[in-house]
């Protein structure tokens, strides 16, 4: 038999240990995979991890695809730390997307400097609107907010969807399902010349740092980890519950309606049935790869956009199946709970001794 | 580093850059929406591409990456062919489009196709197949194989080249059986198997008892062969999925184009052009018959596709009428390639509203 034993306590540096334990440990079994399908291993990690990021290009690339993962996933984590389980980040985005491509398509023949700031606040009303709904439907009636925001997404995908078809759709466009292009003036300024870093990147950048200041030096940060680690304990010290789930709910569905925005006004330029492969749902393990720390969530999306880039690099340089960028996510992530739970429990062998019990 | 050895180097750099380029394979590039996997639309692209490698050996090089998102995503793929160096990239989903030209734009050396557009360049060419010609084949089909006068029409997304299908289909049908009626149900997604089969277990529960699906994967026609009712394949032949439902399928065959295309990059006569092929070009073909097809339906399906063939023959002839009785198509006229490709209403006899 084998069992686990709870440890005292897990040791600090292990806590931060555990990430790079393992990417450590996906680099070795993903080496071994490579030398199975008959490649040189270190090249064909170097394409996967490295050709990437060898012109500048790639390297922009890296942040625009890091960028709505980041933000949704700074978002969420303070959720999470709350024990307030926000799964629809998803539909918050689709709907951020929606409100400020809306503004952009409304104000379609202006041209001024405000078009974009309103783009972006509508961004992130949008997609607090639609995080309001399971905040209110959990402070009001208990419902779970893991399912309504879940369910959620799909209103909003299905929303966006008739939109396009609909009302929105590109006059000149032969009745195919997306909107007119979106002018220059809504369209997010480029920050690195020939490439497409958009200035979405620097509000991740801000985020992150605005995310960390919350958690770490303020009350607000305090009460929602006192609320997430013993409800009652904060209840005793007079923290609103309800207060909590408010605060979660309109932080990351701001943010993640801000990454849908960005994703449409930047990258994309215009609205389509669909806006994100699921950047929502890959901002939660983000969230958790990261730590639930800012930084490291930064780092954690980094990573995650890198593991992207790099299946594409080896479906191109090596005729790999699309299947191999699976893998590595999903062996990074294997690893990542392994060591976690081995770092708060030890394993033993041989059943625990049977005591003698009374009858 | 002496002066020599940096010499030497560069001479050796030169020398091999020079003779990899007197070798130069022409390298193509594809990005699949869907994984090749699909035995639908990605999949044929791919077949096509394993036809150029076995058509062309050691003269061509491909590479292709699949499941790539219509969004940001799709981009950063056909800039990564560009930067390597790729001479010709096949970007086979309409929602490639805008990002195809953007790349495009950066790299005008580099020549691109785009599948089923309608935006060229300089450096675009844009191509398509007339589908809507092998659907009045099979419609011809299912109007005499009906008893239930009931049939089930799975679609993906409700743009112009679905809705052609779904017209042209439904005008042959009823063209052979008057009462016959047309039951679509929209999947939102061009590769669903899970949906496509709620799909069509919907329909047969409605009373269908034939499929026909625009969507990619086998599964309605798995339903079928388990509910005991027919089906057409979509996209390429899927008759090992059910071996007494699938009557038939429309074959996309991307084989000649590609081939032609290929070699006029090599010839350096590449320009870009707006391809839309049918069954005379070889782009559109009927997959083999099914044997329980009677000898008078299978005569009338050869006689339709004979016809469509040799021009004698268009699937879009008048006289045509809306769901709402108004005549579109006067009598002895046909629809022109401009009214084809915006195509946005229902003839009658399909059941339903558009979603909008």
């Amino acid at each position: 038999m084998i069992r686990l034993e709870a440890r005292g306590h897990a040791a600090a540096g292990w806590v931060y240990g555990a990430p790079v334990l393992a990417v450590g440990l996906t680099l070795v079994f993903g080496a071994a995979l490579f030398a199975a399908l008959g490649f040189d291993p270190l090249e064909a990690l170097g394409v996967f991890f490295l050709s990437p990021l060898n012109s500048a290009y790639g390297i922009a690339e890296l942040a625009v695809k890091a960028t709505p993962l980041a933000l949704c996933a700074v978002g969420l984590a303070i959720g999470f730390r709350g024990n307030v389980w926000n799964i629809g980040a998803e539909g918050q985005l689709v709907m951020g997307a929606v409100a400020g491509g809306g503004v952009a398509l409304a104000l379609y023949d202006v041209d001024g400097w405000f078009v974009l700031p309103l783009m972006m606040v509508a961004g992130m009303l949008g997609g607090m609107a639609w995080g309001a709904i399971p905040a209110f439907l959990k402070t009001r009636f208990h419902t779970s907010e893991i399912l309504v925001s879940l369910m959620l997404t799909y209103v909003a995908a299905l929303a966006l969807s008739w939109l396009v078809h609909g009302p929105w759709r590109d006059p000149e466009g032969f009745n195919f399902p997306e909107s007119r292009l979106f002018h220059d003036a809504a369209t997010l300024p480029i920050l690195w010349e020939g490439t497409r870093l958009h200035l979405g990147a620097a509000f991740a950048l801000a985020a992150v740092v605005g995310a960390w200041f919350v958690v770490a030096r303020t009350f607000i940060g305090f009460q929602v980890k006192v609320l997430g680690m013993t409800p009652q304990a904060g209840g005793y010290a007079g923290f609103s519950q309800k207060w909590v789930v408010w605060l979660a709910f309109m932080v990351s569905g701001g943010l993640a309606g801000l990454s849908g925005i960005v994703e449409v006004a930047g990258p994309i330029g215009q609205l389509q049935p669909t806006v994100s492969p699921g950047y929502g749902f890959t901002a939660i393990i983000v969230a958790f790869l990261g730590r639930l720390h800012p930084v490291g969530i930064l780092l954690a999306a980094l990573l995650m956009a890198l593991s992207y880039l790099g299946g594409e690099a080896v479906q191109i340089g090596l005729g790999l199946p699309l299947a191999v960028t699976g893998v590595f996510q999903g062996m990074l992530l294997f690893f990542l709970l392994a060591c976690d739970i081995l770092i708060r429990y030890r394993v033993r062998l041989g059943g625990k001794r049977r005591r003698e019990v009374p009858s | 580093m002496s002066r020599f050895t940096r010499f030497a180097a560069m001479a050796a750099a030169l020398l091999i850059g020079g003779q990899a380029l007197a070798a130069d394979p022409v390298k193509v590039g594809f990005v699949y929406v869907g994984p090749v996997g699909d035995h639908g639309w990605s999949y044929e692209h791919d077949q096509a591409r394993k036809q150029l490698e076995a058509h062309f050996g050691d003269k061509v090089k491909t590479a292709f990456v699949e499941n790539v998102a219509e969004g940001a995503d799709s981009e950063r793929v056909i800039n990564q062919f560009a930067q390597q160096g790729f001479d010709l990239v096949f970007t086979t989903s309409f929602g490639f489009m805008n990002p195809t030209l953007k790349v495009a734009k950066r790299f005008p050396k580099v020549k691109f196709e785009h599948a089923t557009g309608y935006k060229r360049t300089d450096n675009v060419g844009t191509y398509a197949a007339r589908f809507y010609e092998g659907r009045a084949v099979i419609g011809t089909i299912a109007g005499h194989m009906t008893k239930s006068n009931v049939i089930g029409y799975i679609a993906p997304f409700p743009i112009p080249e679905v809705m052609r299908g779904i017209n042209a289909f439904t005008i042959a049908l009823r063209a052979v059986n008057p009462k016959a009626e047309v039951k679509v149900i929209w999947t939102n997604s061009w590769y669903d198997p899970g949906r496509e089969r709620e799909a069509a277990e919907t329909l047969i529960a409605q009373g269908a008892d034939i499929l026909s699906q625009h969507t990619d994967s086998p599964a309605p026609v798995q339903v079928a062969q388990e509910k005991g009712v027919l089906a057409f394949g979509q996209a390429s032949d899927m008759s090992r999925f059910g071996p007494d439902a699938h009557l038939t399928a429309i074959v996309d065959d991307w084989a000649p184009y590609y081939t032609a295309r290929v070699q006029a990059v090599i010839d350096g006569t590449w320009k870009p052009a707006d391809t839309w092929g049918g069954f005379d070009s070889g782009m559109v073909v009927m997959a083999p018959y099914n044997d329980r097809i009677p000898a008078d339906v299978l005569a009338a399906a050869e006689q339709m596709e004979d016809a469509i063939r040799t021009g004698k023959h268009h699937p879009f002839q008048g006289p045509i009428t809306n769901q709402a009785g108004e005549v579109m198509v006067k009598d002895g006229e046909t629809l022109g390639d401009d009214k084809l490709l915006s195509m946005d209403w229902y003839v009658q006899g399909v059941q339903g509203r558009l979603p909008n």
